[in-house]
């Protein structure tokens, strides 16, 4: 009898041993993130007097921007084309 | 996902200060308030000396969120950690919490009362409008939303200190480390300003020795 309990019990421990996990993906929720308002990167324009080029609101072409400015950092890429 | 991160090289680090001042001038961030700063051991013995610059680490599970009583930290998409001043109370719980000493308080008056916390913000700004003038007074210069990095990591004269997503920046330091050899050709001549002859190629990694 004490058995089955005992088991009942671990398993109860363990469906809820994850409740206390804190979200580590963000989530952008109606223009906030964790409640917190803000804007998306991406969802800006580039400037107009620079050499920045990517479509607001596309995150793929914001990232390529990105990459290719980390790429700047990159000696051998940068001075060895 | 791009999950933006800082690396700094201590092999090329020359403990020059300038990530400290690009960041104070771009960030116009306040007497006494320092986002980043360059630490040093074995200061002055030769051949031990090494330094790092080190700011907000932008934590994948920050202790500074968890601390915070009034919640006032928040992640982006790029995995940046930034925080709402106007929630902010100024208690310091981050700053006891924080491994790296990131979260600043500027302090005035003759008692030195501690005001709202100050930390990198990894030039992506705060809550505030992107590119406002609210947000630069708050929180600085919103770098990422015009498409660049952080002010510290592409001024970096030695390129010590690396900027971006984890996963390029860790790639350049790899093929970095693989290639390099030690002493004045981790940061020299040709580095700085290229080979000299076109079509040159970088230097083979040397065989059977690791950097």
């Amino acid at each position: 009898m004490k058995r089955p309990l005992a088991v009942v019990a671990a398993l109860a421990v363990l469906a809820v041993a994850g409740c206390g996990e804190r979200q580590q993906v963000s989530e952008y929720k109606r223009g906030k993130y964790q409640g917190k308002p803000d804007t998306q990167s991406w969802g800006n324009a580039p400037l107009t007097y620079e050499s920045q080029k990517w479509t607001p609101g596309d995150r793929t072409s914001w990232e390529t921007q990105i990459r290719a400015r980390q790429m700047g950092q990159h000696e051998d890429k940068r001075i060895y084309q | 996902m791009a999950r933006m991160k800082f690396l700094c090289d201590a092999e090329r680090c020359i403990e020059c200060n300038g990530c400290v001042t690009a960041c104070k001038n771009e960030n116009e961030v306040p007497w006494g308030v320092n986002r980043r700063r360059v630490v040093t051991i074995n200061d002055g013995v030769v051949g031990a000396e090494k330094s790092i610059s080190v700011a907000c680490m932008h934590c994948s599970d920050a202790p500074c969120m968890a601390v915070c009583p009034v919640d006032c930290f928040y992640k982006t998409d790029d995995g940046v950690v930034l925080h709402d001043k106007d929630l902010c109370i100024g208690c310091g719980y981050c700053f006891y919490a924080c491994p790296f000493g990131a979260p600043q308080f500027p302090q005035a008056g003759a008692f030195g009362l501690r005001g709202k916390m100050d930390k990198c913000t990894f030039c992506a700004g705060g809550p505030e409008a992107d590119r406002s003038a609210a947000e630069f007074e708050k929180y600085g210069r919103n770098r990422l939303s015009e498409g660049k990095l952080p002010a510290c990591a592409e001024m970096c004269s030695t390129k010590a200190l690396l900027g971006g997503d984890g996963d390029v920046v860790a790639d350049i330091y790899r093929e970095r480390v693989l290639r390099r050899g030690k002493g004045s050709e981790v940061w020299g001549w040709g580095t700085a300003y290229g080979p000299g002859t076109p079509g040159a190629r970088p230097p083979a990694a040397p065989q059977g020795r690791k950097s």
